[in-house]
């Protein structure tokens, strides 16, 4: 480590090490947006870093830098050379990689060595500077991971079959179609029932949310507040519950309700899901009553409000954004849900939107379908997951380590 | 004279509320213990009975009857046909009897079947036990009259009685240990038990790595803060059937964007089959699950980093640490609670993933789970009991670890 630390070093492996990443990104990037030939270059990355790396820790500007990287690189994309290499692509293409590897190098790696001296590095100079870059790769990786599946699942159900095993990686659209780009949606909701599944899925969803909430606030006001024998033993057997893995439950609850036939019967759903999301909405409620004031109920209990008032009056106004998250959280999960779902409904017309997707993955539908329905799935709970995002997040780490 | 002192035992204030307490909570026990410890008593149950998927349905006795020979005058001569079995190929069914009213305008011609006797306008016949899979014809010679052809009715109006004691594979007597016997039986069982475990501690661990690596991230104040926030915890929240599917679809060998990628990128001269050969589908499989369960842990770590006081760092740094100093001996001591809390909750609930691995291998390809497996075996298999085996067998783990885990959580406070 020691000899690194020099700003003559430092800065040239940074350099390198950041131009390569930017080329991977940026390959991929463009491979995914164009379809066309990207590849990145270690060598390329290795060349034409080490001078960057050096200019950067000599000075530092980030518009010069970065105009002078894109012309740079525009160069030499037209030339074959470089840290992408790509075949013989357009020159719109060309401009946009030119222009995103000098403002992607130049930018990021002007802020990580402005600080650096040329010569000896104290050990704080160079590891603010190693973990600036470390930070900037972090944002690179997690984005592209996290945006990557989402995108393909996006794209492919705006394609066509034919059109996806040509290219596997072109997933430009073609804006002249119009409306016919969204023809896969039009036909899951017309032929395939769609549109029904997402309400069924919907009111499951929301009695889930009604019944959970019936019984865990009681339930949770019980073991938060109210002293009583084995209330200790209690709040444990709730979190012990909660990991009781429901494949195991699926089993019988699958015999039981084929006797009774409940099987096949939204009746069965409903009465199912709301016990399985119980024990998580009393665990994270009992955990937000234990942290309200108890004297506010106190008062109300000397001003001659019974118990069940006080729950009525006072701790449910009070409790309000916990409600709210638990709500989200057990919508989150009902809608979710799939195993249940899966061994439980055989017909058509009762299917929720996982049943209704899963009932798509067969060799005879085309692919785009199979996304189109994962697409209509994800969306509803996306928008309401950014719009609430503050609930959410609170509700989810209120309690919930469930998966 | 009584005795002076502080009050012994439970007042009655104390006894109405532990009352109101049990009230409030019946409901919830109520529902709690009927989907889950009784279901639980039934895997138990199931385990030791030797059913299949087909015994499910009770073994019931069917019959047919119709009068064969086609009279059209009186006086024709014809038979009266019972046609019987036993519904179930392999359950017996004892004691059945058969009652039916006689038809009007019919009259016995010839010998009627010694087990059967008609008294009173009633066909009465005893039949005995039947054995799985048992059928039989029931002849019975008759004369037509003319009340016959009057009434114009035909035998399979009234409908025949037929009662007999089936036993239900699931309510009688007989045990088995056939299905643990099964479940141990062949290196099948460590496979994959080696397997679960493999996924299991390479998924937890990877998903609080990631997660740690994300939290520090993103536990900077900068611009658009929010919004990588949300955009990192999509996996967690997407429906996982979405998000399977889009994954199979991104490495599918043949149509996969992900093999032309790396085709394209010289990495590799053929498409691999990502989901298909026997150590990569496990490596991918874990691979999801890391991806998709470490937004979870970095909800938690980040929760628990932005209440780390500043000061301290400010301190250290007075002192000279560097920042891999601070993160190695300040920001990883403070967190060492909600780590090793999060890793033994998410152990279990990665050791109970059932979903996944169903929806992106099946279970092939070397990537069974003990979850997986209790579905393979009662669906697929159809072996209800050696599937419920296998269940008692996780849930046995499960006791285990949560022993440990309740151990460990009186000492650890939160969550």
């Amino acid at each position: 480590m020691k000899y690194l630390r020099f700003g003559y070093i430092t800065g040239p492996l940074l350099g390198v090490l950041w131009s390569f990443v930017l080329a991977v990104t940026v390959a991929v990037a463009m491979s995914f947006a164009t379809g066309e030939a990207f590849r990145p270059s270690i060598t390329g990355a290795l060349i034409f870093g080490i001078p960057t790396g050096l200019a950067l820790v000599w000075r530092a500007q980030t518009v010069i830098a970065s105009a002078v990287l894109a012309v740079v690189y525009f160069i030499a994309l037209s030339l074959g050379i470089g840290p992408v290499l790509t075949g013989n692509v357009s020159l719109i293409a060309r401009v946009v990689a030119a222009l995103f590897m000098g403002i992607g190098i130049g930018w990021p790696l002007v802020v990580y060595l402005k600080d650096l001296p040329m010569g000896a590095l104290t050990r704080h100079e160079f590891e603010a500077a190693v973990i600036k870059a470390l930070r900037g790769f972090g944002y690179v990786f997690f984005t592209a991971i996290v945006v990557i599946p989402f995108y393909v699942m996006l794209m492919t159900s705006l394609k066509n079959q034919a059109e996806l095993m040509q290219n596997p990686l072109d997933f430009s659209i073609d804006l002249s179609k119009g409306w016919g780009l969204f023809r896969s949606y039009v036909e899951l909701i017309t032929e395939f029932n769609f549109g029904t599944y997402m309400w069924t899925s919907f009111y499951i969803s929301v009695l889930t949310v009604l019944i959970t909430l019936l019984f865990a606030i009681p339930g949770a006001y019980a073991v938060a507040r109210l002293r009583f024998r084995g209330q200790a033993a209690f709040s444990r057997s709730i979190l012990l519950i909660y990991m009781v893995p429901m494949i195991v439950l699926a089993l019988p609850i699958y015999i039981a309700f084929s006797m009774m036939g409940l099987r096949n019967s939204i009746v069965g759903i409903v009465m199912i899901y709301p016990v399985t999301t119980i024990p998580v909405a009393l665990y994270m409620l009992q955990g937000y009553f234990r942290g309200l004031p108890s004297e506010v109920e106190e008062a109300g209990l000397m001003d001659g409000l019974s118990r069940l008032q006080v729950i009525w009056k006072i701790t449910l106004p009070l409790s309000l954004p916990a409600l709210a998250s638990v709500s989200l959280y057990v919508f989150m999960i009902a809608w979710n849900e799939f195993l249940l779902a899966f061994m439980l409904l055989d017909d058509p017309s009762k299917f929720t939107l996982t049943r209704g997707i899963a009932s798509l993955n067969s060799s005879e539908i085309p692919r785009q379908h199979l996304m189109a329905g994962s697409v209509i799935a994800t969306v509803p709970i996306m928008a309401l997951f950014l719009g609430l995002e503050k609930f959410m997040t609170k509700g989810l780490t209120a309690g919930s380590v469930k998966g | 004279m009584s005795d002076i002192g502080p009050p012994r035992g439970t007042g009655p204030l104390a006894r109405t509320e532990a009352r109101l307490a049990w009230g409030l909570l019946t409901p919830t026990i109520l529902a709690v213990s009927l989907v889950v410890i009784l279901p639980l008593l039934a895997v138990f149950w199931i385990s030791v009975k030797p059913v299949s998927l087909a015994d499910l349905r009770a073994p019931e006795t069917v019959v047919r009857e119709d009068l064969r020979g086609r009279p059209t005058v009186a006086g024709d001569e014809a038979t009266l046909r019972y046609r019987l079995r036993n519904s179930s190929p392999t359950s017996e069914i004892t004691g059945v009897t058969l009652t039916d009213t006689w038809p009007e305008g019919l009259t016995l011609a010839g010998d009627l079947d010694p087990r059967c006797e008609i008294a009173e306008g009633e066909l009465f016949c005893d039949l005995g036990d039947w054995e799985g899979g048992y059928r039989e014809t029931l002849n019975i010679p008759v004369v037509t009259e003319q009340a016959w052809f009057d009434a114009g009715r035909d035998v399979a109006d009234d409908p025949v009685e037929v009662d007999g004691k089936a036993s239900f594979v699931l309510a009688n007597s007989d045990f088995t240990m056939k299905n643990f016997v099964s479940v141990f039986d062949g290196g099948e069982f460590w496979s994959v038990l080696g397997v679960t475990l493999f996924y299991t501690i390479f998924g937890t661990l990877g998903a609080m790595i990631m997660g740690l690596f994300a939290a520090m991230l993103l536990n900077h104040s900068f611009k658009g803060q929010g919004i990588l926030r949300g955009l990192y915890l999509f996996p967690y929240v997407a429906p996982v059937i979405a998000v399977a599917f889009a994954w199979i679809l991104l490495f599918d060998p043949f149509s996969g964007s992900a093999n032309a990628l790396f085709v394209q990128m010289g990495l590799t001269g053929q498409a691999i089959n990502f989901f298909g050969e026997k150590p990569l589908a496990l490596l991918m499989v874990t691979a999801f699950e890391i991806w998709r369960y470490f937004p979870l842990s970095f909800l938690f770590i980040l929760a628990r980093m932005q209440s780390i006081p500043t000061d301290m760092y400010e301190a250290a740094d007075m002192d000279g640490a560097s920042p891999f100093q601070q993160f190695w001996y300040l920001s990883l001591p403070q967190l060492l609670g909600i780590l090793s809390v999060l890793f033994l909750l998410r152990f279990i609930w990665t050791f109970n993933k059932f979903d996944d691995i169903f929806l992106l291998t099946g279970g092939n390809a070397g990537t069974r789970v003990l979850t997986v497996n209790v579905y393979e075996q009662a669906f697929a298999v159809s072996n209800i009991g050696a599937g419920a085996a296998v269940a008692v067998v996780i849930f046995g783990c499960l006791l285990l670890f949560s022993v440990f885990f309740f151990k460990f959580m009186s000492k650890e406070e939160g969550l």
